[in-house]
């Protein structure tokens, strides 16, 4: 188990602010670093991985500094955007060249059960150079748990891969969080971070926008609408009951269902089941609608 | 042999790069061939060839495509971060790649070295020649290795090292001969051979010590800054 902890971290080129204190402490488990491009994510991770000194604040690993200590690397494990890999190399002789420079004591198995983990095997004899962006993705996946790091940072790693080597790649990621390893990764695109991770750091603009489970952090800004989706056995007569109920600002009937925009998350939750009740009606489907990570992001940008 | 050297081998010997380095030895074998079977008198030949084509430009310019390609095109390529995310104290990293430039170069340019030395003169000034830019193979390398890691553009600055100070200041201005590792090897080379054909104003005690504080001093520089080693972010 290992913390990868912030504190009051800046970095500054010149007079641009890319990362503007931010603290944070990451444990165990799938965190997802969320924001538009150029927040500051990739310039948070190199810090984080020790290929940055922050201008300002600390980064430690259990303690230890990451910036100038390469002992770190042996806890943690780093794929980086860019998809520079030595296109000469197998991927088999890339990712033993890993094990080799981590000095592990069977270099060849560890290499071997690296490649299995990402499901590289068929592929693992031919030259990375021949390789798909996604399969490139994964030897350098590959590489980086080949000394089975107890962290592990990945700065885009969806990048480039089709929705079955991300599915994969998602699943690999949940395990390895459930084991205890402390994975963070960072993201543009709402839905991986939503799929992969409940936990998120969403920066904007180089600071730290919000951070929590990202249901929370939805449920939080009640001065915005939750919209939901309900389908019941009478749907005019549930929109009437609802409007009355304080915690409701609109209902929309259409065809398919209720779109019911309730000011209070709370209160209309538990405001629900008590009308349908008192009505007679069944509510056969209760959909928050909004709840994407794509609605938290757009509040929190806007905001 | 270390999985560095083996990375560090493979990159340089796998680029088209490595193309460039053979032109310039081979010219240099030709001219002397040439010069030896047209029966042209070595007093005549010998300083132009040795070294104002060996030592002053084949030398450095294969141990700039060199040096500063061993870390150089990793840093260009991005690839340097798979050697820099492992536990590795930095000095493991800097010293094979140094050992493969340096050893590269001097194969590459000793052995044309010493045959128009044997062609010019004796046995002995090939051996002396040989020796000396294996010396100064050194250096360099050493010197390039640093500018890849002190700047963005090592091998523009080496240029200007190699072809403003050393070729062209050395000429007028006396004094940039002592910092000149063209000179050191002239001095070298010899003292291990006097003959008439090489000429410098460095003294031996000066080459040998500069020779040794720039293959250090430039090596633990290159450590050090490896160190500190900062991927530039995409706001960069």
């Amino acid at each position: 188990m290992s913390t990868l902890s912030l504190t009051g971290v800046s970095r500054w080129y010149g007079n641009v602010v890319a990362v503007n204190d931010i603290s944070m402490a990451l444990g165990p488990g799938v965190t997802g670093l969320l924001g538009p491009n150029g927040a500051g994510k990739t310039t948070l991770l190199h810090m984080m991985a020790g290929f940055l000194a922050p201008s300002r604040g600390t980064v430690t690993l259990d303690d230890e500094p990451t910036w100038r200590n390469p002992d770190v690397y042996r806890r943690l494990g780093l794929v980086s955007e860019r998809e520079a890999v030595q296109g000469f190399l197998t991927a088999y002789e890339f990712v033993l060249a890993s094990a080799k420079l981590h000095r592990l004591t069977d270099p060849a198995a560890a290499a071997r059960r690296a490649i299995d983990l990402v499901e590289l095997e068929s592929a693992q004899d031919r030259r990375i150079g021949t390789y798909s962006k996604g399969m490139r993705q994964r030897a350098r996946v590959a590489a980086a748990l080949v000394h089975d790091p107890q962290v592990l940072l990945l700065d885009e790693p969806f990048n480039g891969m089709d929705p079955r080597q991300r599915l994969h790649m998602m699943q690999l990621l949940h395990t390895l969080g459930d084991a205890g390893r402390t994975i963070l990764f960072s993201s543009h695109i709402l839905e991986e971070v939503e799929q992969v991770s409940g936990t998120v750091q969403v920066m904007v603009a180089g600071r730290l926008a919000a951070s929590g489970d990202f249901r929370t952090i939805r449920r939080l800004m009640t001065n915005r609408p939750h919209v939901f989706a309900i389908r019941s056995t009478d749907d005019r007569a549930l929109a009437v009951a609802l409007i009355a109920e304080p915690s409701v600002s609109g209902v929309e009937l259409d065809p398919t269902g209720l779109t019911v925009r309730a000011g209070d998350y709370g209160a209309f939750t538990r405001a629900l089941p008590r009308i349908a009740l008192k009505q007679g009606i069944r509510v056969r489907q209760l959909v928050p609608s909004d709840e994407s990570l794509e609605s938290v992001f757009s509040y929190l940008v806007e905001a | 042999m270390s999985t560095i050297t083996w990375i560090t081998a493979r990159g340089l010997f796998g680029r088209r790069r490595f193309l460039l380095l053979l032109p310039l030895p081979l010219v240099l074998l030709g001219l002397a061939v040439l010069c030896r079977s047209l029966g042209v008198d070595p007093g005549e030949w010998g300083p132009p060839v040795l070294v104002g084509l060996g030592l002053a430009v084949v030398l450095p310019v294969v141990a700039l495509i060199i040096g500063t390609g061993v870390l150089g095109a990793e840093i260009d390529d991005g690839t340097v971060v798979h050697i820099l995310t492992k536990p590795l104290p930095r000095w493991q990293i800097v010293l094979p790649k140094l050992a493969v430039a340096a050893g590269v170069t001097a194969v590459t340019v000793a052995v044309p070295l010493y045959v128009a030395g044997v062609l010019a003169d004796s046995v002995r000034l090939g051996l002396a020649l040989a020796a000396s830019a294996t010396l100064g193979a050194l250096a360099y390398s050493a010197l390039f290795l640093a500018l890849s890691l002190v700047t963005r553009r090592p091998v523009l600055l080496g240029l200007v090292y190699v072809l403003i100070w050393e070729g062209l200041l050395g000429n007028f201005v006396s004094g940039t001969k002592v910092l000149s590792i063209q000179q050191y090897v002239i001095a070298l080379a010899d003292r291990l051979a006097p003959t008439g054909l090489l000429e410098t104003t460095v003294s031996v005690p000066v080459a040998s010590v500069m020779t040794a504080l720039v293959s250090i001093g430039f090596t633990v520089l290159a450590i050090d800054r490896l160190r500190s080693f900062s991927v530039a972010g995409e706001t960069s």
